[in-house]
């Protein structure tokens, strides 16, 4: 599964947990990590993450690794570049607290589902109508770009296939065009498509200096 | 040029005297900047089950798309149960719900259920009998063990019934159909025309798929922009066929 396949529907304590609880934690684990430099809390914070993984939401080890799999070239860099310029700890403290950040990440999409996610950053944009901004549109904005990015990576891969096939020898760089191509096709087809189911029902909110 | 088994074109009287069921196409053109793509194009559709086949380019898929005022006519009027496109715009779309050729330029969402609940959020359906009405369309097109999956995952036919669904929980009058079984396999194809075939809505399908029309109560053959033919499937099919041999 991709991962960008990010819900992993399960019965567990931290999927009934409410998306905006979640990522409200989320984000004070943030603050804490930064705001408390020290290297107990780093891994403390990560093995409460794991636990919570593992126990509160049910998830595998492996698909907890999984999550690690895109981000542990740069772990290693950023292990390696302390190494050179700090020293030993500093370089343990930021890995285990980017780890840990990633995981918690992990735990909170893999636990919420993408439109719940999304009603949460929604409220969180209410109080932009009063400059005549539909939070709706944020959401659709966010929902949409998950969507797209793997079908965008799909079509990538059949034009490089093509490529390949008719004997291509750089098809990274010969596949930009066609591919700009096809997502402007894909575009155009996608706007018919939210107009044909509706998106444009909802009227833009009237910014607060044109209300009477 | 041929025309076989053509309806008359409706008469030009004012059109609130005219039926208010159905679809009605009055005099309509159409043109991409220099390129004429509908000519005075009348039609009045008032049956269950409507195909519009003909060559690639001929203008059929701008005439599909006309009648849920995707496409506005540059010239002549469209109406939908008397609602003209160009001004009852939203009002037409609520009654035509239409399904694209390639599902995934229609899927919106990340996962399967989440698409499917998207048309009723727009239209500020309640929660309950929005999620009501996700299961059970989810559950009428064998997608419920799917619901919570990624939609970029299904299989080419199941994201063809996720477009479907996502039109028709909707629950529009009408339902138009753009090549909807160009990229299918043919198992995915009769299963796409059952679900056409069991539709109670009236249904429009632009399509390449001759053994799609069977059962049909009427084909339009489009060429140059033009209706060349209009009859019943075996007529108009059979005369299509010869005139590509």
């Amino acid at each position: 599964m991709s991962t960008l396949a990010l819900y992993s529907p399960r019965l567990s304590p931290l999927h009934r947990t409410p998306a905006g609880v979640k990522l409200a934690a989320l984000g004070a684990l943030s603050v804490l990590l930064f705001a408390v430099p020290r290297l107990p809390v780093a891994p403390a914070a990560l093995a409460v993450v794991v636990v919570l993984a593992l126990g509160g939401a049910r998830l595998t080890p492996r698909q907890l690794l999984a999550q690690l799999r895109p981000v542990w070239l740069w772990l290693v860099g950023l292990l390696a570049f302390h190494l050179v310029v700090t020293d030993l700890a500093s370089g343990s403290l930021a890995v285990l607290r980017l780890a840990a950040l990633v995981l918690a990440a992990a735990v909170v999409t893999a636990t919420s589902k993408v439109a719940d996610l999304v009603a949460v950053i929604e409220w969180l944009c209410a109080p932009l109508r009063l400059v005549g901004v539909r939070p709706g549109r944020i959401g659709l904005a966010i929902a949409m770009t998950l969507r797209f990015i793997p079908l965008v990576a799909e079509r990538g891969a059949r034009i490089r296939e093509a490529q390949a096939a008719r004997g291509a020898t750089r098809p990274m760089f010969l596949m930009l065009v066609p591919l700009l191509v096809q997502v402007l096709q894909l575009a155009h087809t996608t706007a018919e498509a939210l107009d044909a189911r509706g998106a444009d029902d909802e009227p833009p909110p009237r910014p607060l200096w044109r209300r009477s | 040029m041929a025309r076989a088994w053509r309806r008359a074109a409706p008469p030009a009287e004012d059109p609130a005297v005219r039926s208010r069921s159905g679809i009605e196409l009055l005099d309509v053109g159409h043109t991409y900047g220099d390129r004429v793509v509908l000519r005075e194009v009348s039609l009045v559709l008032p049956e269950h089950r409507v195909a519009v086949i003909g060559s690639n380019g001929s203008g059929k898929s701008t005439l599909a798309r006309l009648l849920n005022g995707l496409v506005l006519p540059t010239s002549g009027r469209v109406l939908v149960d008397g609602l003209d496109t160009a001004t009852d715009l939203r009002a037409v779309r609520r009654r035509v719900g239409f399904v694209f050729q390639d599902p995934d330029a229609q899927i919106v969402h990340p996962t399967v259920a989440e698409d499917v609940a998207f048309g009723l959020q727009n239209q500020r359906v309640p929660a309950a009998e929005r999620d009501q009405r996700v299961t059970e369309v989810l559950a009428r097109y064998g997608l419920t063990e799917h619901a919570d999956h990624p939609a970029h995952l299904l299989s080419g036919g199941q994201k063809q019934l996720l477009a479907i669904a996502g039109v028709l929980v909707m629950r529009p009058a009408r339902v138009v159909f753009d090549e909807p079984t160009t990229l299918l396999d043919l198992a995915n194809r009769r299963r796409v025309g059952r679900v056409i075939e069991e539709l109670e809505q009236d249904v429009v399908v632009v399509t390449h798929d001759l053994d799609l029309l069977a059962g049909f109560d009427r084909v339009l053959v489009v060429e140059d922009g033009r209706v060349v033919a209009d009859g019943g499937p075996d007529e108009t099919v059979g005369w299509y066929v010869a005139r590509m041999s």
